[in-house]
């Protein structure tokens, strides 16, 4: 009997407030459809698929990648967030069309363009990609010897910390980068440990901190980043390269190479002969352009914000890829 | 992690404890303890630096190389093998689908707009709503002003995304967890084969098995929450099984002695009566899914997580606690509605009265029904009922305060914190660790199987050496140790903070308020939103992943300690207080060995959080397993590496949380009587 009474209550109150909602709805402020009505023009480029890789730079040239094509070619750009592997892995299950700045990965190249025939080298970004080992500008300034790697073992109980065992630390960052450390430390008969901070986001912090605080500190870093801005890091000198100095990891003695970095994009991408395929193929920057626009984000601008400034300052450029 | 392990547990039968014995000489126990503390360091001092196993960081064995071979073998066999075809591909296309379900009412559509079916104001007022009718008026205020704080951050799409996501995978999870809780809590059988997978399932890493489920279910949100799933089930079966479980023999026998058949008592008995303990199975379960937020943020699940793993990139320390304040607030909101349904889940008899009659509650529930309606379908209607207005946002100003005083508490206290640290690791970790890697295996074995026997005998001997010659097996023996030092070092500043803060908590009901939210806040903020500002403090060290380890595991035991102490008779404190006894004097010999058991619970559940936080622990210089299960997740070539050392994560696991369960709960008790926490809060 309850139930009913309650039902009883319920019902003219359930259509009085239907009927309030209509009216309401009625009159006053902008509608949903009249805003929807308003945003629908948009012309046929398709979706495009770009995986973002989890650092600054690589955000800089998505950013106005996926500027351009938005704006200028209208196509429906949707961003994955996804570390590389990941990202690799999207392009045999078709969910990821774009790579838009590829550190060498000789393994992944194999897998996927090699065997698999799912991804293909879309060229260059123009960015170079350079790793070796930094100090903080202080102690380049108070040792200026430390930049050569012959003296680096008179600084070893300098750069001594409570988790290199006695010896000298080398930090390594993000376990994805590029590494020959251990190898390089043993042949080149250094009495330095490598530890590892584990991410990135663990490097840049104890570097700057090492900076602010002028305290000791060897590791492992690359360019371009959005950090040099800030803090101006000084590259020791490694032996130099040569082709092939380091064909066998165990037995490298030598400095990295320059790494041309490059675009990676899906082989179904590439033969669709959309214009958004021909974008990426055709984009190319400066270490320059990338820092400056990866600097703007870094200091809390939102990407898109900061890759309409870089466009709209470069339009000549902008056409140039479009062409 | 198995924070509900225990509890099955804890509140079964307790043995009459003996009175207290004389002193007397050194138990049998205690002899054991002392011997294999004495193998353990004569073996250090006279063998160190022998059969230490390590395995330096880049390189690998044979068997890591041949797991390597699993991803090539998914993504060549994902086309064709029948598994992939008629299991594993309808089952994406499902999961996807409720997933879709879910983000198309309450974040996004994929249409026009890309405005959602209920805007944000339907979207309060409809979860408001069912807070009120689940739970009580206060948690459906409380639930309303959460929400509205989520669109004054300006976070409001991200968090109805999370929500989404999260909503998602606890129903799927009950889907999966209810019948298999029932089944395991019906037979001893069941449980029995299930309890090792359930272990597998909380320990294992998300970021071993995160790339493979990426490469079968495909980048998106059906990854996403199926990973949540794997972790945020566990809790729910093993609590559904435990309230089945708990049920008494007597209640049981009655219903027999009246013929029923074992479906009906399932249905008409166990079930009904097992109605509050399975809520906190979807308490806990909840909590688990909201923890992984961050980590579906790495296969592209938009939400919270992602603004937090992106403000990573940068080091903006005020983006990502601006998203992890959300988190924090998601969680409590989630935890205390699901409490609040909980106790509402009760028979009638045994909650409260409330002041206002069913009846009543029934037509306030029908009535704000209508409003909700009405306020739902004007958020379909009036863009500023579908969209949070822009122009109140306190996010910029939340971000740039915390801005500013993290970058002042790295200018101001680095010199403070860096000689802390060095203190630290120069005094306790690296002696202690020296002493756990340097040792050959073979002596750590011995140590540790005495350890097994003294406090389980021969099965829980046997299961200990099982797990560490699986260890040995999977080539990491060396890395293993460097985790079990930290972990362990971690584990011991856990039980200091849940001793001091569980006392004053138990002691003071005003206290335990107050501390209560900064618990929750502690075990539910994303560990990403706090390694930045602490990378500052105390640099890229164990020690820093060490402090991470405490913030997550400190919270639990802080709340179990607190729990027994609360539990310990009043009328016997106040006998103690009486006789003239100090309040030292109550802590130390009444309040403290009283709570024997909950002090052997806050170690398990420590150490257990503890090795939960590995794998962040590697993100900030930890180094050992967490390092290795973090390479293999972002370099295919260390993939078997990583699923290896993910794999010893699990013994490691099982290892330390056997022994401490034995450690706690079959100990003889030398208390004065049964110290049983009699309160089970959100553990």
């Amino acid at each position: 009997m309850r139930k009913t009474s309650v039902l009883k209550r319920l019902v003219p109150a359930l259509a009085g407030a239907a009927a309030t909602a209509l009216l309401l709805s009625a009159c006053g402020g902008s509608t949903v459809n009249q805003a929807a009505a308003a945003d629908g023009s948009k012309t046929a480029c398709g979706t495009v698929n770009v995986a973002m890789n989890a650092w600054v730079g690589y955000t800089a040239n998505a950013a106005v990648y996926s500027y351009v094509a938005k704006e200028k070619l209208g196509c429906n750009v949707v961003q994955k967030d996804l570390n590389e592997q990941i990202a690799w892995q999207g392009f045999s299950s078709g969910e990821v069309d774009i790579i838009i700045e590829n550190w060498g990965h000789d393994d992944l190249v194999k897998q996927y363009i090699t065997e698999q025939a799912v991804a293909v080298d879309a060229g260059p970004t123009g960015n170079k990609g350079r790793i070796g080992w930094y100090v903080p500008p202080w102690l380049a300034k108070a040792h200026p010897d430390i930049l050569d790697s012959k003296n680096l073992n008179k600084y070893a109980s300098l750069l001594k910390t409570s988790e290199s065992g006695g010896k000298g630390q080398l930090l390594d960052g993000d376990p994805a980068f590029v590494t020959n450390d251990e190898a390089l430390v043993k042949n080149l008969g250094l009495d330095f440990k490598v530890v590892y901070s584990g991410s990135e986001a663990a490097l840049i912090q104890s570097f700057r901190a090492a900076e602010k605080n002028k305290t000791p500190l060897l590791g492992y870093f690359y360019e371009p980043q959005w950090f040099l801005a800030e803090v101006p890091l000084v590259k020791v000198n490694l032996p130099k390269w040569t082709a092939g100095c380091d064909a066998e990891p165990e037995k490298v003695a030598c400095d990295y190479p320059d790494y041309t970095l490059n675009k990676i994009i899906s082989k179904k991408f590439s033969d669709s002969g959309s214009p958004a395929a021909k974008l990426v193929k055709a984009f190319t920057w400066t270490n320059a352009d990338q820092d400056s626009v990866a600097t703007d984000i870094q200091k809390g601008m939102a990407p898109e914000a900061a890759a309409k400034k870089w466009v709209d300052a470069h339009p000549q450029q902008v056409d140039a890829w479009l062409k | 992690m198995s924070a509900t392990l225990i509890e099955l547990e804890k509140t079964s039968g307790t043995e009459p404890a003996p009175a207290k014995l004389p002193r007397r000489r050194l138990s049998r126990r205690a002899l054991l303890l002392l011997s294999a503390a004495v193998v353990w360091i004569a073996g250090f001092v006279f063998l160190h630096g022998t059969g230490t196993l390590a395995l330096p960081t880049s390189e690998l064995t044979d068997l890591h190389r041949s797991l390597n071979h699993f991803n090539s073998w998914v993504a060549s066999n994902r086309d064709d093998n029948p598994v992939f075809l008629y299991l594993l591909s309808p089952l994406r296309s499902a999961v996807d689908a409720v997933a879709a379900v879910f983000t198309t009412v309450f974040a996004a559509s994929s249409i026009g707009l890309g405005l959602p079916e209920i805007g944000w104001l339907g979207t309060v007022a409809l979860l408001g709503w069912i807070a009120f009718a689940v739970g009580n008026a206060r948690v459906a205020l409380l639930t309303v002003a959460v929400f509205t704080f989520f669109g004054l951050q300006g976070l409001f799409v991200e968090a109805a995304h999370t929500f989404a996501l999260v909503v998602t995978a606890v129903l799927l999870s009950l889907l999966v967890g209810l019948p298999m809780g029932v089944l395991a809590g019906v037979s001893g059988r069941v449980e029995k084969i299930i309890t090792p997978v359930l272990d597998f399932m909380q320990i294992l890493p998300t970021f071993v098995y995160l790339a493979p489920l990426a490469l079968v279910f495909l980048i998106g949100p059906a990854s996403a929450v199926i990973a949540t799933v794997i972790y945020a089930a566990p809790p729910i079966i093993r609590l559904t099984a435990h309230g089945i479980r708990g049920i008494p023999e007597n209640t049981r026998e009655a219903s027999d002695s009246l013929g029923t058949t074992s479906l009906q008592r399932l249905f008409t008995l166990q079930i009904p009566m097992a109605k509050r303990t399975i809520v906190m199975g979807i308490n806990q379960g909840t909590m688990a899914a909201l923890s992984m937020v961050t980590i579906a943020a790495l296969i592209a699940a938009p939400g919270l997580g992602q603004v937090v793993v992106r403000a990573l990139q940068s080091l903006d320390v005020g983006t990502a606690v601006n998203a992890g304040l959300s988190i924090v607030l998601m969680a409590i909101m989630l935890d205390r509605v699901t409490t609040a349904a909980s106790e509402r889940a009760l028979p009638a008899t045994q909650r409260r009265r409330s002041r206002v009659s069913r009846r009543t509650r029934m037509i306030v529930v029908g009535a704000t029904f209508a409003l909700v309606l009405m306020l739902v379908q004007l958020s379909r209607t009036m863009l500023w009922a579908a969209r949070f207005p822009q122009e109140v946002n306190l996010g910029p100003a939340i971000t740039g305060g915390v801005d500013n005083a993290s970058e002042w508490l790295q200018t101001h206290l680095f010199l403070l914190t860096g000689a802390f640290r060095e203190a630290v690791t120069l005094a306790f970790l690296n002696p202690f660790q020296t002493a756990v890697t340097e040792t050959p295996f073979f002596i750590m074995f011995a140590a540790l199987a005495l350890v097994a026997y003294a406090f389980g005998g021969w099965k829980l001997t046997a299961l200990v050496l099982a797990c560490l010659t699986m260890i040995i097996y999977l080539g990491l023996w060396g890395d293993a140790m460097v985790t079990l030092a930290s972990t362990l070092v971690a584990t011991v500043i856990v039980m200091v903070l849940g001793i001091v803060f569980g006392v004053a908590m138990g002691r003071s009901s005003r206290f335990d308020k107050l501390m209560r939210p900064v618990l929750d806040a502690g075990q539910t903020l994303p560990a990403f939103v706090y390694l930045v500002p602490f990378l500052g403090l105390f640099g890229a060290t164990r020690f820093t992943a060490i402090i991470a380890g405490v913030i997550y595991a400190a919270p639990a035991a802080i709340k179990i300690m607190a729990d027994g102490i609360s539990g310990v008779s009043p009328t016997v404190v106040e006998a103690a207080v009486a006789s003239g006894s100090t309040p030292w004097q109550v802590i130390t010999k009444v309040q403290l060995p009283m709570a024997r058991k909950s002090l052997g619970l806050a170690a398990n559940q420590g150490l257990i959080y503890v090795l939960a936080m590995v794998v962040v622990g590697a993100l900030v210089g930890a180094g050992g397993l967490g390092y290795d299960v973090v390479a293999g997740f972002v370099q295919s070539s260390l993939f078997g590496k990583g699923l290896a050392a993910g794999l010893a994560i699990v013994f490691l696991g099982i290892l330390l949380d056997r022994i401490t369960q034995a450690a706690a709960f079959t100990a003889p008790s030398r208390s004065l009587s049964t110290a049983q926490p009699t309160t089970t809060k959100e553990a």
